[in-house]
């Protein structure tokens, strides 16, 4: 169970991996802004050349790329029925084509940078904020302990569970999460207290 | 040794129907290299460290690290005293093993240089070195409570609290902590059950029911604490 | 100002929101459509943390995994789950958790499970699936006609979710009492300390 929140990152030392976690991101931005202003038919096949061919230079496996493809099916598969019903072909091309495209080039930003390199571009964003009571040092701390607790959590889940098998009972959402909850709440409780001795509050 | 003053101190939780007195009139002076404290549940014991780093502030009297006061100087107070709690699981903040360490030295007014070079050097001297960037939770029981230790140890306090911190670890485990502190240099409260751990301390304190019971040498005040249990 | 146990239990509640994702989805009432226990960790962020600390806690969540955790139900996330059609649900999410908690907290302790749910429904269900269905409509090229109707198979889902919510957090409510203030002094939010 734990084994699942690890990250989404695949490793690799492509031009794509090197670029800077800013300069994606804005990439995205600025993909984003053009897919919802050019969605003819012919401008979608040209963003799903450029996405495939981002992905052959980030050299990433092929099957990172089919398991979002059949994760998107359930929803661009409908759409495009409703669409291709209601409007036209080029609408259901246009309409599905783009978010299917934005959120290939999504993931691709997502494979090819690192936790911590994403983590310093949210810190600097929150920099942006301070004139807002935003404070940047505290979202970086808030996001670092927000990786911990969830393997924290994660733990607790599966000592909960085997607690249940022990005894045999089955397991019902509400028999395994009031437990749950209850085992993190009182461990938010040490972990603040922790915080507090190593000076959070000072 | 910093000298460690408790004065007429006096605790409760909750209130009305719940309020408990977890402290009763609590006068010490501490300044010895090692101290114990030993105590049932509910004794009094964890509330009575606590106080030393203002963690908790007392409801009455009032403690101070050579002459800083808890509440009015918490921040200094904290500086000085640091402080090690007995699930390492809660204490280590950060998702790998050198940015839990490197954490403690944020707002130290340190260079980043510094900083790696104090980390790097507890790494070392915990045996960490190899597990630098490794996500905590992939750590023994044993090795998560050697980076809480070195967590605490990397920022240099002149005290250090140490709360129950080896009733989570096996005995091979609860050893190497007995010989790591032993080889400390800060002014040491350790609060156990694990009272061989307690050979050697300078002194030992018994808390029962919010009071202390008996302040002494290791062997009498263990056989107080024992005596006490048993009745 | 949060306090450090604040900002414990909010990075702590983003967590069990996590772990709920990776309940094994159970199919209520022979429904086709599986669900989760995610969406109910939404509802408990806030029925359980109350209105500030819910949302904040779902936030991070959120921004945990557009830096890249495959924190979402099924294993999903990334950023490519907010350029997608359902991404109105997840910026809904912040303020479902807000609404609940808003709710939960005029309740007051001690909780009581109907008010729960009801405040779990208007919160987690009415208050989600606004901007919900809009995102659907926007990104999907939906009337909002076509964008509710669509969304609107997971409704009864939804609303199982939400009695259960309201009976779990009832349960911890008890089991852990002192995080949503008492229904006579609804000023002070006394702070639990353990000795």
């Amino acid at each position: 169970m734990a084994g699942q929140a690890v990250p989404l990152f695949h490793p690799g030392t492509s031009l794509v991996h090197r670029l800077g976690a800013g300069t994606k991101l804005l990439s995205l931005l600025v993909a984003g802004v053009a897919l919802t202003v050019w969605r003819a038919p012919w401008q979608i096949a040209v963003a799903f050349v450029v996405v495939l061919a981002a992905y052959a230079v980030a050299r990433l496996p092929v099957r990172l790329l089919l398991r979002q493809v059949v994760r998107l099916a359930w929803i661009a598969v409908p759409l495009f029925a409703i669409q291709l019903l209601l409007a036209s072909w080029q609408a259901a091309v246009g309409v599905v084509g783009s978010f299917v495209a934005l959120v290939l080039l999504a993931g691709l930003v997502t494979l090819t940078t690192r936790t911590t390199a994403m983590v310093d571009v949210v810190v600097r964003v929150a920099g942006w904020l301070r004139r807002f009571g935003v404070d940047p040092e505290r979202v970086g701390l808030m996001l670092a302990l927000g990786i911990r607790s969830v393997h924290v959590v994660l733990g607790l889940a599966e000592e909960v569970r085997d607690a249940q098998y022990a005894r045999g009972l089955r397991a019902s959402p509400r028999a395994f999460a009031v437990p749950l909850i209850v085992r993190s709440l009182r461990h938010a409780d040490r972990l603040g207290e922790a915080l507090a001795a190593r000076g959070i509050d000072d | 040794m910093p000298e460690i003053r408790v004065d007429a101190v006096s605790h409760a939780f909750g209130d009305g129907a719940t309020r408990r007195q977890v402290l009763r009139d609590v006068d010490l002076t501490l300044v010895e290299d090692r101290i114990g404290v030993v105590g049932g549940n509910g004794s009094g014991k964890s509330t009575f460290v606590r106080l030393l780093n203002g963690l908790i502030h007392p409801d009455e009297g009032r403690v101070t690290v050579d002459g800083l006061d808890t509440v009015r100087d918490g921040r200094e107070v904290r500086r000085r005293v640091g402080f090690c709690f007995t699930d390492p699981d809660a204490q280590i903040v950060m998702p790998t093993v050198a940015e839990d360490i490197a954490f403690g030295l944020r707002r130290r007014g340190l260079s980043t240089a510094e900083r790696e070079e104090r980390t790097r050097a507890a790494l070392t001297a915990y045996g960490l070195e190899n597990h630098a960037d490794h996500p905590a939770h992939l750590l023994s029981g044993g090795q998560k409570q050697l980076l809480a230790l070195a967590s605490v140890l990397v920022t240099d306090p002149d005290v250090l609290v140490l709360d129950e911190p080896t009733t989570l670890l096996d005995l091979r485990n609860a050893a190497m902590v007995r010989r790591l502190v032993d080889g400390l240099r800060q002014q040491v409260i350790l609060v156990t059950h694990h009272l061989d751990l307690l050979d050697g301390f300078d002194r030992v304190l018994v808390f029962d029911d919010g009071r202390v019971v008996h302040d002494g040498a290791p062997a009498e005040a263990v056989a107080a604490y024992r005596d006490l249990a048993m009745r | 100002m949060l306090k450090s146990r604040d900002l414990a239990l909010i990075a702590i509640f983003a967590g069990i929101i996590a772990a709920l994702g990776l309940v094994p989805a159970v199919s209520p009432f022979g429904i086709a459509v599986p669900i989760t226990a995610q969406s109910m960790g939404i509802m408990l962020a806030g029925a359980i943390l109350g209105a500030k600390r819910g949302a904040l806690s779902v936030l991070l969540l959120l921004a945990l995994v557009a830096v890249g955790l495959p924190l979402l139900a099924g294993g999903r996330g990334g950023l490519g789950v907010f350029v997608g059609p359902s991404v109105g649900f997840l910026i809904g999410w912040p303020i479902a958790a807000w609404v609940v908690g808003l709710l939960t907290e005029r309740i007051g302790r001690p909780y009581r499970v109907v008010q729960g749910a009801i405040a779990n429904i208007l919160g987690g269900i009415l208050a989600l699936y606004v901007p919900g269905i809009i995102g659907m409509s926007v990104v999907g090229g939906l009337g909002l006609i076509e964008a509710t109707t669509t969304s609107a198979v997971f409704i009864p889902g939804d609303l199982a979710k939400a009695v259960l919510a309201a009976v779990i957090a009832g349960g911890v409510h008890a089991a852990y009492p002192g995080l949503i203030p008492a229904r006579r002094d609804r000023s002070a939010a006394p702070d639990r300390v353990s000795a």
